[in-house]
């Protein structure tokens, strides 16, 4: 890819190299914008790594991260065009429902009438309609969740990252939450990345995988093939079960 | 989580603040130090008293706070454990003694332990021999009546921010006192005592009124009793200097001990549902609880009960300028608690070592040796008495920001662990973040500090005996001058007016913060 053709409509990451200490990972690969890819590899290969990297938690020691075209490398985290779903902590304990959708509108919550349509309107998207004045310990795990991904429907960003958000929920939930995350994209070609231990939703939801391991992030390769005729390093990770279908 | 721990790029909410207020408190305590040090023409060899000044400075500080920190222990554990009727107003209160305008509180002992007192009183009725409260226990005695409801409070500080999910995690495995004491209790423990420890440390290292009035003599005598008798006694600015300095190293190594030794917090966040506890049962451990509340209930209580019934009667006599010193010192004392607050929160979530080692600079450097380097500073510039109000307002700030950062920080960086990366990625940054995430999740801290900084700076008598000329009076001063002139009753009168409103500041400042937690 040259700099004078026509800009990528979507990810790169470009000779990117990631340090802590021992631990390295180099990256370099595209997602074409609207795609929905699993990260998928052993634990501690740095998946999440990866994605605290692009989401600007983590500065890399080389290398660009670009979306359409543009270095996002320099925006600090809330700058950059993508919402991201951590393991824990998506809610802050001590603001409404309610607010914390406000803060995807506007961190400063000066929320106009319309604003406030608008959060009722996506808390009715997401089956929580009427919730607003609730606080986050009120609801269950899968509705706080469902919080979660209502603020990040709000703020419009066109990448979602998920750092293995429904890992706490039981399958159905677990179920219900992809199909919710793949509508959501799907309405607005939202471009998804997520970290997952289970194939199962990788197959569920992404149609493409990077794998992830021995220090590098293998560009997205069809998920069905990759999954059904898996590379030792991944095969060994999965164990039996998973491979043979 | 997979792949190594993730160390947030995340940006302090205000990044030239922290800096700011660090160089500020630094100058405001170095500059006056630097003013001493010249004065005093430089360093001189330590005296045979300088070094025994040195040494039982050192030892009673050390066992004040081991004898503090061991009681509070099981103090706070059973005051997490148990609820009984009266239990919040006896948490509140104990923060009673140690925020006790320090004059009130040793005249309280005295009532107690003096040789006239309840002790000595009830020994002679049953033919025994009496104790003395003067000398090296009567110091010991004292500043652990001032100190270990502090460790109480701070310990039970740590038992409550454990997350009620990690209690019921223990619940549901089963677990035995023995197994919530290895896996909650003792690491919490770990994070907590070496900071408690070392507040109490410090604060008995720059101890002053308790040893000028218990304690005195080759065996009893403070470095900072003995700077005081260089000023006031022999003007030997020089020798003064010498301890000041000598105080300066030993406040430095302390707390780079303490650095060393504080373990790193290692509890998750919870999610603020109501309170869960372990309550063990049985009648053995209910009656060892109970009677562990109820010794340092008489302990902390009967001494601040013979003060108010004793001074009580005699408020209506009291002349006007007295009540005209009280509203000098709620001025000073609403001053210098904003100054407080706002160095302490700026400092504690700076995110950074330099803030915090400013923040408890402080420390190094007692009321008077700040007073009389800023004396020495400023007298060219100004008439002293015009300057004793604010400069009293600054000092009482300045030596209240150790205890009000301490409160702070470990909740300030728990704060930071838990939910930086969040804030970070919704742009939720200075004024906003401040609302709404670091004033309400720290408002049960900023509360209790407020109230320790209000109460502090009520209760001072330092610098301002240095600058004041006599019309510019705060309450603690003009009960020391009613003491001076023979009018004991009137200052058992004024006492109780100034423990009043001192332990109202306080009580008042820490349950509006514990309200808006618990909202």
């Amino acid at each position: 890819m040259t700099c004078d053709g026509p800009k990528f409509a979507g990810l790169q990451l470009e000779g990117l190299e990631l340090r802590q200490g021992d631990f390295r990972l180099s990256a370099t690969l595209a997602i074409p914008a609207g795609a929905r890819v699993a990260l998928i590899g052993p634990s501690g290969a740095g998946k999440t790594t990866l994605l605290s990297a692009i989401a600007g938690f983590l500065p890399p020691s080389a290398g660009r991260i670009l979306w359409a075209g543009t270095d996002i490398g320099a925006l600090p985290p809330g700058e950059r065009p993508l919402s991201i779903l951590f393991q824990d902590q998506n809610l802050f304990p001590h603001l409404t429902v309610g607010q914390n959708l406000g803060l995807g509108i506007d961190p400063r919550l000066r929320l106009s009438a319309g604003d406030k349509v608008r959060i009722g309107g996506v808390l009715d998207k997401v089956g929580l309609a009427g919730m607003a004045a609730r606080r986050p310990a009120e609801l269950s795990g899968g509705q706080q969740s469902r919080v979660a991904l209502a603020r990040a429907l709000l703020r419009g960003r066109p990448m979602l990252l998920l750092d293995e958000p429904f890992a706490a929920l039981g399958p159905a939930l677990k179920d219900e939450m992809l199909a919710l995350v793949a509508g959501m994209a799907a309405e607005k070609g939202t471009t998804v990345l997520m970290v997952s231990h289970d194939p199962a939703d990788a197959r569920a939801l992404c149609p493409e995988t990077i794998l992830v391991a021995e220090g590098r992030a293998l560009p997205p390769q069809p998920t069905e093939a990759l999954l059904n005729a898996p590379p030792p390093v991944l095969r060994a990770y999965l164990g039996q079960r998973h491979t043979e279908r | 989580m997979s792949g190594p721990r993730i160390e947030a790029r995340i940006p302090v909410a205000f990044p030239l603040a922290g800096g700011s207020a660090a160089l500020i408190v630094a100058a405001l305590i170095l500059v006056p130090l630097g003013a001493v040090t010249m004065t005093a023409g430089g360093l001189r060899a330590p005296s045979p008293a300088d070094l025994e000044a040195l040494w039982f400075t050192l030892w009673q500080a050390a066992v004040s706070a081991a004898v503090s920190c061991a009681l509070a222990v099981p103090a706070a554990r059973a005051l997490n454990r148990r609820r009984f009727p009266g239990r919040t107003a006896l948490v509140a209160l104990m923060g009673a003694p140690f925020v006790l305008p320090s004059i009130v509180a040793v005249t309280a002992l005295l009532t107690v332990f003096g040789r006239k007192g309840l002790v000595n009183e009830a020994l002679g009725a049953l033919g025994l021999p009496s104790v003395g409260i003067y000398g090296a226990h009567g110091v010991i005695l004292a500043h652990v009546f001032f100190n270990l409801p502090l460790a109480v409070r701070m310990i039970l500080h740590g038992w409550q921010a454990i997350p009620s999910e990690r209690m019921r995690l223990a619940a549901s495995l089963g677990f035995g006192p023995a197994e919530v004491a290895r896996h909650l209790e003792r690491p919490m423990l770990r994070q907590v005592l070496p900071g408690a420890f070392l507040a109490i440390f410090l604060v008995c290292l720059t101890s002053f009124a308790v040893a000028l009035i218990l304690g005195g003599g080759p065996r009893a005598t403070t470095l900072e009793l003995a700077i005081f008798q260089a000023f006031r006694y022999d003007a030997d600015l020089g020798r003064a200097a010498a301890l000041a300095l000598a105080q300066v190293a030993v406040t430095l190594i302390a707390l780079g001990l303490a650095a060393a030794v504080t373990a790193p917090p290692a509890f998750g966040a919870g999610l603020d549902r109501a309170g869960e506890r372990l309550i063990p049962t049985g009648r053995l451990r209910t009656a060892k609880d109970a009677t562990v509340i109820a010794l340092i209930a008489v302990f902390l209580l009967v001494p601040l009960a013979t003060v108010l019934t004793g001074g009580a009667g005699q408020i209506p006599r009291l002349p006007a300028s007295v009540w005209h010193a009280t509203a000098v010192s709620l001025a000073v004392a609403a001053g210098s608690t904003v100054l407080t607050v706002a160095l302490a929160l700026t400092l504690a979530t700076a995110g950074r070592k330099w803030a915090e080692a400013a923040g408890m600079l402080p420390m190094a450097v007692s009321s008077l040796v700040f007073g009389t380097g800023l004396f020495i500073v400023l007298r060219p510039l100004a008439p002293p008495a015009m300057l004793a109000l604010p400069v009293t307002l600054i000092a009482n700030a300045l030596m209240s920001l150790p205890f009000a950062l301490r409160v702070l920080l470990p909740e300030a960086k728990r704060l930071a662990a838990d939910y930086d990366r969040l804030a970070a990625s919704l742009g939720l940054r200075s004024w906003a973040r401040l609302r709404f995430l670091t004033l309400p999740r720290l408002a049960r801290p900023l509360g209790f500090a407020a109230g320790l900084a209000a109460a502090f700076s009520m209760g001072d008598l330092g610098v301002i005996t240095l600058f004041s000329d006599g019309h510019q009076q705060t309450l603690p001063m003009a009960i020391y001058a009613m003491m001076g002139s023979y009018h004991q009753n009137l200052a058992a009168g004024a006492a109780t007016v100034l423990t009043a409103i001192t332990l109202g500041l306080f009580y008042g400042l820490d349950r509006i913060g514990r309200r808006s937690d618990d909202m």
